[in-house]
């Protein structure tokens, strides 16, 4: 397969005051896809975000967007990205439309040019009515909307967007949705950060999950699910202390992938649901192990993350936001 | 070149388009308690203040000099705010996605900041003037006093965003000012001349580039160019070594910020 690749990540390396932010990392992302970085917070892909769109310097490794070096054309990558940062990176005192002009000034448009733009920009995101109200009027939603039209006013040929549906509403987030999926049909690579399973699995063509600095898992969302091998059965059992004999017999059963004890029960891998479990039961039954819950689910991107990292996003994003 | 223009002018008339929306904060907060200095401060001291000590017709005259030189420490002082607030919320790191040149946001905030001190010291001058304060050195005195007031301003200035580019929060950035700017302003020769202070803190006070600002701004109000000129001479000196000082190190924290 050979598409054409836009963005050329290689052995990129950040370390601030000895802590390695980004390791080794090494990934493409092609032309005219939708690209996600998953990781909690705090995993390296906001530094790496903010290394592509030439605002950090690399320790090690490099960057280049369509050929372009990130550090030494920084200027040519700059003329040829937009950039979406997080949520209120926005003037309050500007109005919408303030934001724009100014914007198509540091883009040096010409006042031609930019006129015939931010109208069009406006409506794109369905700010026309608002677009003379100052920022601080906006709700949520309507300022996402205005960073992303600032991040398509110069007309890039990728687009960055940092956390783009980050302590929005539900629906605020699907017409998010909608924008970046609009961008992809205009031919705008995207890549995105996000620690929103849900978003990285129904957005992205191809996700790279990212746990301390580094790639744990490359691919579509579907492929690493497949990747997993198996539908997953979870058990919760009564007493603990029976867990690894249970681990023992189901081992050897038909139909099983694979299994690994958790901290109430197992997690089994299974090829096909209807020959695994009555054999899972029945050892159980056999073992006189009791079973408080039993749950059964064709593996999601969460599975992914766990299986490769060791842990789920959500704790790690819980945390984050409590401390 | 045009490019680079377009961009700064941009930044500026950002600046400007804030000022406009936040003009009564603005107005009441920068305008205001340099007014009050002038107004409750020369007034209420003219009787307690020796006439021998200060040299003056009245203390407002006398004080006029430095409070001309503390409108010009507080706005550069507090002229990195706005860039604090841009790098806290991140519109600092939209704009320098952009493709302009590095400087220019910097640039943008000097232009701004200079220009709205300039003027405030216009306002203070007219203030001072209905007080019956005339600047004895005329028109060309006012200009030399607003040259003398832009090159410290400057300096400060660049203090403020080196501080406002270092700072992990802003909660630093104002503790810092507000313990910063105090001293300064009593251990200059603003309220008091050096010769009247007690010997520890008029030995500090010369040390202080405020200091040498307002021993050239006060006699070109009170005395005339020939009692001003050695002094203009001599903060032009101390200014330009103050301000290739501070500029070296607000281009370091710059660098180290933005990179």
């Amino acid at each position: 397969m050979s598409r054409p690749v836009a963005i050329e990540v290689s052995h990129l390396g950040k370390t601030y005051e000895k802590v390695r932010a980004v390791d080794d990392l090494s990934f493409q992302v092609y032309a005219g896809e939708i690209f996600g970085l998953l990781g909690p917070n705090g995993a390296g892909k906001s530094t790496t975000l903010r290394i592509l769109i030439t605002l950090l310097h690399p320790t090690s490794g490099s960057a280049t967007i369509f050929g372009m070096d990130s550090v030494k054309d920084a200027d040519r990558v700059r003329q040829t990205i937009g950039y979406v940062p997080q949520e209120r990176a926005i003037d309050r005192f500007l109005t919408g439309r303030e934001h724009l002009e100014l914007l198509a000034n540091l883009y040096h448009l010409s006042a031609d040019e930019a006129s015939a733009r931010i109208p069009q920009l406006l409506k794109l995101v369905e700010l026309e009515q608002q677009a003379d109200r100052p920022a601080k009027t906006y709700s949520g939603g309507m300022k996402r909307k205005l960073d992303i039209a600032c991040g398509l006013l110069p007309d890039p040929k990728v687009l960055f967007l940092d956390e783009p549906t980050l302590g929005l509403d539900v629906q605020s987030r699907l017409r998010i949705w909608d924008h970046v999926r609009a961008m992809r049909e205009r031919g705008i690579t995207v890549v995105m950060t996000t620690n929103y399973l849900d978003e990285a699995d129904q957005l992205c063509d191809r996700i790279a999950i990212i746990d301390g600095g580094r790639i744990k898992a490359l691919g579509a969302p579907a492929e690493l699910k497949v990747g997993l091998g198996g539908d997953l059965v979870s058990l919760t059992v009564r007493e603990h202390d029976r867990v690894e004999m249970l681990a023992d017999a189901v081992k050897n059963l038909p139909a099983i992938r694979a299994v690994t004890t958790t901290k109430t029960g197992l997690d089994i891998r299974v090829d096909s649901p209807e020959k695994a479990l009555p054999a899972i039961l029945e050892a159980a039954n056999r073992l006189t192990c009791q079973l408080e819950f039993i749950d059964y689910h064709r593996p999601r991107l969460d599975d992914v993350f766990i299986a490769h990292t060791g842990r789920s996003i959500k704790d790690d994003v819980q945390q984050e936001s409590q401390g | 070149m045009k490019e680079y223009w377009q961009e700064i002018r941009a930044l500026t008339m950002r600046w400007v388009l804030r000022l406009s929306r936040e003009k009564f904060s603005m107005l009441f907060t920068l305008v205001q308690p340099m007014l009050f200095w002038l107004i409750f401060f020369g007034n209420l001291f003219q009787r307690a203040a020796d006439m021998q000590v200060t040299q003056a017709s009245s203390y407002i005259s006398f004080l006029t000099a430095g409070v001309v030189v503390m409108t010009v420490l507080n706005n550069g002082l507090a002229g990195g705010v706005d860039l604090l607030f841009d790098k806290e919320n991140g519109f600092l790191e939209r704009l320098m996605s952009t493709p302009i040149h590095r400087t220019s946001v910097i640039l943008s905030r000097f232009i701004f900041v200079t220009t709205i001190t300039s003027l405030q010291v216009l306002v203070i001058l007219a203030v001072a003037w209905l007080f019956g304060v005339q600047p004895v050195t005329g028109l060309l005195g006012v200009a030399t006093i607003l040259f003398i007031g832009m090159m410290f301003g400057v300096g400060l200035t660049a203090i403020s965003m080196a501080m406002a580019f270092s700072v992990k929060s802003h909660g630093d950035f104002f503790s810092v000012l507000g313990f910063l700017s105090l001293p300064m302003i009593f251990l200059s020769s603003a309220l008091v001349p050096l010769a009247a202070m007690p010997g520890w803190m008029g030995f500090l006070a010369q040390f202080n580039p405020m200091t040498w600002a307002i021993d050239a701004v006060r006699p070109l109000i009170l005395q005339g160019w020939t009692e001003a000129l050695p002094h203009v001479g001599m903060v032009i000196a101390v200014m330009v070594l103050f301000d290739a000082l501070c500029l070296y190190g607000g281009a370091r924290a710059f660098r180290r910020a933005i990179g």
